[in-house]
């Protein structure tokens, strides 16, 4: 590079730049694949084909579905808040996109893994999501799209409480916020098993953001047609969909950071692309335990899930909290 | 990092003002979001990134949502903004304004005599520093908010409960 004249800090940046595109692209071919993944393994569970006539076993469906959605009329009703309506969809998909820096996807790639706020980051970014469900409810003004809105934000401001609180083990033990240094604290056993209430909960709320089901009341066909996104279509009612794809991603990138040693594994200090292979094994299983409870579970009532956090989630956190930190204080001053 | 400071304290400001003179409630919520989003880019740029990101988890994540949650249960339509542009005339702003703006004045003048600081940028307070000062020379303050955050939660529990 140098011969063209850059210096090492334009390589540097250049470098980052380029590994930080290839990491978006990477999210984003893979969030659209998961419609037809998604479609597939849930007939398969539910004892059916799902799409298999487009391409090699309907691999080439998704691409179907782009072209459909990017021709498609994107029509802006003439009763909505036109500047809100156009704000809702750009925010659930750019707050789910920029959360993915802080993943280290390999020994050495990632966008920003060692941000120092690091797993904070995503916590802000979660909570901002919220606002592309109330927005796009609130300005589609109709009443599916406003009662999924307020059902979701209930929703969605419950479980962050205790989204927070349940990873705030994790960085006990790693004393950390930083996801590179989390990683690395899991050399010598994943914090799966020490952490497993923390686990539990997180997987949990993390259901819950990405508002997936058996947490989907927010859009809960049968009774409130779309939800939020009701009076969407074209391009912008695709961004909430693919939005929610890489929200999956996101959730399942997480989990296998933070609790499954994310890139660690035999051979991965040396080889930095089986450190990627081990990643995307352990984020897909998660990915697909996701698939496999909207396959599984019915969704419970609105009361059920609004119980379920406060009384139940949230004091387990508080528990696994008290108690993780009695452990490290304990082992530090022993 | 002191063009960063200037560019969100800029956008700080202009979104309060628009947050003050836009007529649509919600439009409001969302340049007060936004204000307080540039508040957090002033803490990041001045070397504060704990405060920075707790002023988004804290204050655009989780109390503008009930703002905006208690605004869309009002429903507030085009008779609401009718009726702000009836209320928002010179008569009723341009006093305040005026006050505030003496306000201002002095503000600049005291700024412009002080001696100037250690530049911005120097040196990072992350979370470790910011946890220290609160249960170190700090911990009555905290522990007399948590009382009060406690009250507040027995009372938000009272007025809630199903008789």
């Amino acid at each position: 590079m140098s011969a063209i004249g850059f210096t090492p800090e334009v390589t540097a940046a250049l470098i980052a730049a380029v590994k930080a595109v290839v990491i978006l692209l990477g999210l984003v071919v893979t969030a659209a694949m998961l419609i037809w993944v998604e479609r597939r393994l849930l007939g398969l569970w539910q004892d059916r084909y799902g799409p298999n006539r487009v391409g090699w076993f309907g691999l080439l469906q998704v691409v179907a579905d782009m072209i459909k959605i990017f021709f498609k009329e994107d029509w802006t009703p003439p009763f909505v808040d036109k500047a809100a309506f156009w704000i809702a969809p750009m925010v659930a998909m750019s707050t789910f996109l920029l959360a993915f820096v802080l993943v280290p996807v390999a020994p050495g790639w990632g966008v920003a893994p060692d941000l120092n706020i690091g797993i904070l980051l995503f916590l802000a970014l979660a909570a901002l999501a919220v606002y592309a469900v109330m927005l796009g409810g609130w300005s589609s003004n109709s009443k599916y799209a406003l009662l999924g809105a307020l059902r979701s934000a209930a929703q969605m401001v419950s479980y962050e409480v205790f989204m927070g609180l349940a990873v705030m083990g994790v960085v006990m033990k790693a004393g950390s916020f930083a996801l590179s240094d989390i990683v690395a604290a899991q050399r010598h056993g994943w914090f799966i098993l020490p952490q497993f209430l923390g686990f539990c909960t997180f997987f949990v709320a993390g259901i819950a953001a990405t508002h997936r089901a058996p947490f989907d009341l927010p859009e809960a066909e049968q009774e409130l047609a779309a939800g939020y996104h009701t009076e969407y279509s074209g391009m912008k009612f695709g961004m909430f969909f693919v939005a929610e794809y890489v929200g999956v991603v996101l959730v399942s990138a997480l989990l296998a950071t933070l609790f499954l040693g994310g890139w660690l594994g035999p051979g991965a200090d040396r080889w930095p692309l089986l450190g990627f292979v081990y990643f995307s094994i352990k984020t897909f299983f998660f990915i697909m335990l996701f698939i496999l409870l909207r396959a599984a579970l019915p969704r419970p009532r609105y009361d059920q899930v609004m119980d379920g956090g406060w009384k139940f989630c949230l004091p387990v956190t508080l528990i696994n909290l008290l108690g993780t930190a009695a452990f490290v204080l304990a082992r530090q001053g022993g | 990092m002191e063009f960063a400071f200037d560019l969100s304290a800029a956008v700080a400001v202009i979104a309060t003002l628009l947050a003050i003179s836009s007529l649509d409630p919600v439009h409001a919520l969302l340049y007060l979001i936004v204000s307080l989003l540039a508040v957090a880019m002033v803490f990041f740029a001045i070397g504060a990134p704990f405060a920075g990101i707790l002023e988004v988890i804290v204050y655009a994540g989780a109390i503008m949502v009930l703002f905006v949650f208690v605004v869309m249960m009002l429903n507030l339509g085009r008779a609401a903004v009718e009726q702000e542009r009836r209320w928002l005339t010179p008569r009723v702003w341009a006093g305040p304004a005026v006050l505030a703006l003496v306000l201002l004045a002095e503000l600049l003048h005291v700024l412009g005599r002080m001696p100037a600081a250690a530049g911005i940028g120097e040196g990072t307070i992350g979370a470790r520093a910011v946890g220290a000062a609160l249960f170190g020379p700090y911990l009555l303050a905290v522990e007399l908010g948590s009382m009060l955050l406690l009250a507040a939660l027995v009372a938000a529990f009272h007025l809630g409960r199903n008789e």
